[in-house]
């Protein structure tokens, strides 16, 4: 009697683990699919090597990308580099100086829970209508990275007041107890340990601004211009956009939806290798001080 | 002269009231030891004396806290300052995520010490001190991280005296090392007693007994009996001190 309880809860429990595994497996599958099926149809594209350093020909079904890789790379360092200018100190504030319950600290608060849900046009709208004309940058790479940069600042914001929030309190104090004053502690004791979980967040952040279109839609992005830019307040063309116009307002979509293909295919490895960078340089900085 | 000197200290945690109307004097290059049950008010004692205390919200401290004969609870007092004057190491071993070399050059760092050659003797000298430098001197630049628990406490010692405080505050320092460890560092405090003026807290009675001149005993917020190290073990005045000690509660 007590042995059948025993197998039957043995039994019970390996086909739970059973469905759990199948829907893992299911999930990563369709992922990898979706992968695979981009990198097939692209890869024959992205192989022609003219595809990277010609700018697009033939109403849009030949040539290269030239242009819209250069805008996207710029886009999404310039974007970066903004937001993290002012989210890493202002979640540092958040995490060390801002008091519990100030007012502050609570608008910051519902700030950065909710711009985080907002739209993406949304904030497309917002950067037309304050950098564009109001500000008259115009349509530009400033307008377009300062959009782009408000749009991943609750993210930045977040996960550096996580980050700092996560120093165990034993290195503070350790620090204070040395005779430090509080910005001392933040910036030789605090900073230096949070610094990898600060990179996770600005590797979301890269993700996200490279491939948003709707921010920059109105902001900087150009339906076709053949050449680089050369000042922060000429447009570009970027590669999400660039993937909509080849699908839906291309002269003949169907023989451009190669060259369609090719750009997803970059658009993709272009995130991904930024994120092995941000990746590398956060392992190698955690693996310097043996940081878990 | 007192090195230090708690004249009626009252601490009150919002309404509780931690450390009733204490007095205590300790005795410049002397080892005291505060022990007492769990929540008895002797980690908060000890940390008046570098005014780590006043990081805690809502807390509020009366009386006087005598520093070489200076109350370093008056205003004019930076605590900043205080803190590079007492040393303090934690029960946890707290190694930064440095090389060993800057963990111990830190609190010249922070002080803006830029003569490159005192900063190397300084870390050498507290290494020695600290009885670490045999083991560490090849690997000056590994990670602290990559010590042992013993080791690094032994670090954070070595970290609290580059910078030649005159106390040294120690909260358990051993509470969380394995028993080699422990008389490692229990060897340490009786060879810097010679220079320094120790406070230790302790659960341990025997290491309270090693190691001190003259040892506190608290008892929710009140010192009962604070004497010689020796009569408090043989001869306590009170029951509770005599209670505690043999292992009848606490």
């Amino acid at each position: 009697m007590h042995n059948d309880t025993l197998q039957r809860n043995y039994l019970y429990q390996r086909i739970v683990f059973l469905i759990l595994k199948v829907v893992t497996i299911f999930v990563v599958g369709v992922l990898f699919f979706v992968l695979f099926y981009i990198f097939s149809k692209g890869i024959g594209t992205v192989l022609r090597g003219s595809f990277w350093i010609e700018i697009p020909k033939d109403g849009l079904s030949g040539g290269g990308i030239l242009p819209a890789i250069v805008g996207t790379t710029l886009l999404t360092l310039l974007s970066i580099l903004l937001s993290s200018a002012v989210g890493i100190p202002a979640g540092i504030f958040m995490a060390e100086y801002a008091p519990k319950k100030s007012i502050l600290k609570v608008l910051v608060d519902i700030m950065t829970n909710n711009l985080a849900g907002i739209p993406s046009i949304v904030f497309g709208l917002f950067g037309m209508s304050l950098f564009v004309i109001q500000l008259n940058f115009g349509d530009s790479i400033l307008a377009g990275s300062l959009t782009l940069a408000i749009m991943v600042l609750p993210v930045i914001i977040r996960t550096t007041e996580q980050a700092v929030k996560a120093v165990p309190d034993e290195l503070r104090l350790a620090s204070i107890g040395m005779g430090a004053t509080k910005f001392q502690t933040i910036w030789r004791i605090i900073l230096p340990v949070s610094f990898p979980r600060i990179i996770t967040g600005i590797i979301l952040s890269i993700g996200r601004v490279a491939g948003e279109t709707a921010p920059i839609l109105f902001t900087v992005a150009a339906l076709y211009l053949p050449q680089l830019p050369r000042s922060i307040f000429d447009q570009v063309m970027a590669l999400p956009y660039h993937l909509y116009v080849l699908c839906v307002s291309s002269p003949d979509p169907q023989k451009s939806l190669p060259q369609a293909f090719g750009t997803a295919l970059v658009l993709l490895l272009m995130v991904l290798v930024l994120n092995l960078i941000a990746t590398y340089i956060r392992n190698q900085y955690k693996r310097k001080y043996k940081l878990k | 002269m007192f090195k230090l000197e708690a004249i009626d200290v009252n601490v009150y945690y919002g309404d509780k009231h931690a450390i009733k109307n204490v007095s205590m004097a300790i005795p410049r290059n002397s080892v005291v030891a505060l022990i007492g049950p769990s929540g008895c008010g002797k980690s908060t004692f000890l940390r008046l004396f570098n005014r780590m205390n006043d990081l805690i919200e809502g807390i509020r401290i009366e009386g006087k806290v005598l520093l070489d004969g200076i109350d370093i609870y008056s205003k004019d007092i930076d605590p900043v300052e205080v803190r590079k004057r007492v040393g303090m190491v934690f029960q946890k071993p707290t190694p930064f995520p440095k090389s060993i070399f800057e963990n111990v050059a830190y609190g010249l760092r922070i002080n803006n010490v830029k003569n490159e050659r005192y900063i190397k003797e300084q870390v050498e000298k507290a290494l020695h001190q600290a009885a670490l430098w045999e083991e560490v001197h090849k690997d000056l630049k590994k990670s602290a991280l990559a010590l042992s628990g013993g080791q690094q406490q032994r670090l954070c010692i070595a970290r609290a005296l580059a910078v030649e405080p005159s106390v040294l505050l120690m909260d358990e320092p051993t509470s969380a090392l394995d028993p080699i460890s422990t008389a490692k560092i229990e060897q340490l405090i009786g060879q810097l007693k010679n220079n320094y003026t120790i406070v230790i807290v302790t659960h341990n009675m025997h290491q309270a007994g090693r190691v001190s001149d003259k040892t506190g005993f608290f008892n929710m917020g009140v010192l009962v009996e604070y004497e010689n190290t020796k009569k408090i073990f043989t001869h306590p005045s009170h029951r509770e001190t005599e209670n505690y000690i043999t292992g009848r509660f606490g």
